[in-house]
């Protein structure tokens, strides 16, 4: 990636001249990228054009070096200084004109030095520690009074996405949805990440981390199956989810139903709607869903899997969940906290028909993260792809064809 | 009428080398010099009719004589130069004495900046070629541009004998143009290029350019060059333009020719 970037400026008779030319075959012949921005190209003769190049390298040595020579070219870096900070006015408070983050890569500058922010996620502000040393992006609610907050724009950076290597799905700048498209050769890029994932998760390697975020319509339609494959393989590393996936993936294990829906018969079974109650009631009574795996009461699925491999599973209540199950945390602001501390590590995210944890989940991403959103409704995946992320592919579909499409492709016999 | 302002070489001599044609050891021959010199003086005021206006020459200052190096004159404002070597850089003050003497507005450029004048500012009525990199800056450019209102397309000096825009380009009143291609890079070619048609651009020959044929002095029809430039010459006399050949080969040991010695005023 080329993370290293400086703006410079130009002006002058510099179109007929062709020293713009020149400047910009000097940057790519040392190796550099550049984007031209605010060009202005004179309308008269007389008129001098002016533009700002965007110059992006791999190291900083090269930055240094092109930078050199453009600069008697008359290409003149910007005046460049470094952001400002004020200490939030009260716990939770952040000052008035603080910046808000994006979800791309973004850089301050302190004491003269670029910095990194770590944690980037959009809309958060960035907190730098004490000693100047660490900048990170903050939860309004998280603040505490004193923390020092970046305010303005002046000395932060935000680094557009390099288009990726890889020449699937996610390396075309595409992220239209369409219900038209076909999704077979989409789901085979998908399949063929999620093996290298798995390969490098077993190599412990960074961003290895496939996180799957669902909602119980991946039960309804008949998903379980697939899905539990996948985690049984050890293609899903971490599971976000609310009260209900949890408690209609072990109804249908107690009871063979889902929301009282014969899953084999697909039709409701007498008193079939007291079914996901009586078996949030036996989660609650043995103590979780852990104690109901570990004991043998829950035998099968999405849950079961995640237990028995290890799959942090965070479930996140609303308002309307029955029980809710043992382990949902029903404080919306504790659970993004605790989906938070999951996503460093994350390398690909899978977010399957659920608005609320889909969007809830697209927000905490780094742009960085290739992103799948997969819905019947074509709002989900247009709100996620809308992130201007172009590593965020949408499909529209049903989730349980994603889901036994996906299992299929990575060897799961039908 | 045209005025000129030039500087007898009465203590013109190499006393530093800040060229690759000035060497210590090559010596000026002091006598030969002043002949030459008048010579180009007599040439002017007589054969072309240009008004001379002579400055007091001063010791120690040996390229005053160089007075194309004093600025650029635009009606009554003088843009001052400020030289790259510190060598040259007291006659910034003379030079501006003068013009303020002579009641010119002056201006100066920014002090971070490096500018040597007409030797690297020139052009037609209505835009302007400046010569960058060996010793003007790029950045005086749209400064100047912006203040006179002309457009000035920028040119790379990328050969270091020819250090100064006006040894390698000579912009004609009819428009016509002699330059020495291999003085500039392919972009600079090329915008010089897409500015002047063919038929009216001479590609001095390299012989003839080290010569110093492109520090020629036109005014109106008349041209004034350094002896031993024919191709220049027959070119020059085919499009209409009365020559007039100087012997300046005691200035050319500094890197200078007629145009180097004279500074066009109106």
């Amino acid at each position: 990636m080329n993370h290293y970037q400086e703006r410079v400026c130009l002006q002058g008779h510099i179109i007929d001249s062709l020293v713009l030319a020149k400047v910009l075959d000097l940057i790519l012949m040392m190796g550099g990228t550049f984007d031209l921005e605010d060009v202005h190209i004179g309308k008269t003769r007389e008129e001098p054009s002016h533009t700002r190049i965007r110059i992006q390298t791999a190291s900083r040595a090269l930055l240094d070096d092109i930078l050199k020579a453009i600069q008697p070219h008359g290409a003149s870096i910007e005046h460049e200084a470094d952001c400002r900070t004020d200490g939030a006015p009260a716990d939770g408070v952040l000052p008035d004109d603080f910046y808000a983050t994006t979800h791309l890569p973004t850089q301050i500058r302190l004491n003269g030095q670029w910095l990194d922010v770590d944690r980037i996620e959009m809309d958060l502000a960035i907190a730098v520690s004490e000693a100047g040393f660490v900048a990170q992006a903050v939860p309004m609610g998280e603040v505490r009074r004193g923390d020092q907050i970046v305010i303005g724009r002046e000395g932060v950076r935000v680094i557009p996405l390099q288009r990726p290597r890889e020449r699937d799905v996610f390396g075309f700048m595409e992220s239209q949805v369409s219900a038209e498209r076909p999704h077979g050769h989409i789901i085979a890029d998908i399949a063929t990440r999620m093996r290298q994932m798995r390969e490098r998760h077993r190599e412990r390697q960074s961003d290895s981390h496939v996180l799957l975020a669902g909602g119980p319509a991946i039960i309804h339609a008949g998903g379980r199956e697939a899905l539990t494959w996948l985690i049984e393989q050890g293609f899903i590393h971490i599971l976000f989810c609310g009260n209900a996936l949890a408690a209609h993936d072990m109804e249908a294990d107690l009871f063979g139903t889902s929301l009282g829906y014969g899953l084999t018969a697909g039709r409701a079974v007498p008193h079939g709607h007291e079914h996901h109650l009586r078996t949030i009631n036996r989660i609650r009574a043995i103590g979780g869903i852990e104690a109901a795996v570990t004991s043998g009461m829950i035998k099968q699925g999405i849950m079961a899997a995640c237990v028995r491999q290890g799959v942090p599973v965070i479930m996140s209540g609303t308002i309307r969940d029955d029980g809710p199950l043992p382990g949902v945390i029903t404080d919306s602001v504790l659970a993004q906290r605790a989906m938070r501390t999951l996503i460093p590590g994350v390398g690909l995210a899978l977010l399957v028909a659920s608005t609320l944890h889909s969007v809830a989940t697209g927000n905490l991403l780094p742009a960085t993260v290739p992103t799948v959103c997969v819905d019947v409704n074509p709002s989900v995946p247009t709100k996620l792809a809308d992130r201007g992320s172009f590593q965020a592919v949408g499909l529209v579909m049903d989730a349980a064809s994603f889901l036994s499409e996906l299992a299929r492709l990575l060897g799961k016999s039908t | 009428m045209s005025r000129l302002l030039v500087c007898p070489p009465e203590f013109f001599g190499i006393e530093y080398e800040i060229n690759p044609w000035m060497r210590l050891a090559n010596r000026v021959n002091h006598g030969r010099a002043m002949r030459q010199w008048h010579e180009l003086m007599r040439v002017l005021e007589k054969d072309v009719g240009v008004v001379l206006e002579r400055m007091t020459p001063i010791p120690g200052l040996p390229d005053l004589v160089f007075t194309a190096n004093a600025g650029i004159v635009v009606g009554r404002t003088a843009v001052v130069s400020r030289f790259r070597y510190p060598e040259r850089q007291p006659e910034e003050a003379h030079f501006e004495d003068w013009f303020r003497g002579q009641s010119y507005d002056v201006v100066k450029v920014e002090k971070e900046l490096y500018f040597e004048g007409a030797g690297d500012l020139l052009g037609f009525p209505e835009y302007w070629f400046g010569g960058y990199r060996q010793r003007s800056d790029f950045h005086v450019f749209p400064v100047l541009s912006e203040r006179f209102h002309r457009e000035i397309i920028p040119l790379e000096l990328v050969d270091s004998r020819f250090y100064h825009l006006d040894t390698c380009l000579c912009p004609l009143s009819g428009g016509e143009l002699l330059y020495f291609p291999a003085a500039f890079d392919r972009y600079g070619q090329a915008a010089i290029a897409e500015r002047i048609p063919d038929k009216l651009r001479l590609a001095v020959p390299e012989d003839e350019a080290l010569q110093f044929a492109c520090n020629a002095v036109c005014v109106g029809k008349h041209v004034v060059l350094p002896a031993g430039c024919p191709t220049t010459q027959a070119w020059l006399r085919m499009r209409g333009y009365e020559i007039h050949t100087a012997q300046l080969d005691e200035f050319m040991k500094s890197g200078g020719s007629a145009k180097c010695l004279t500074l066009a005023l109106d």
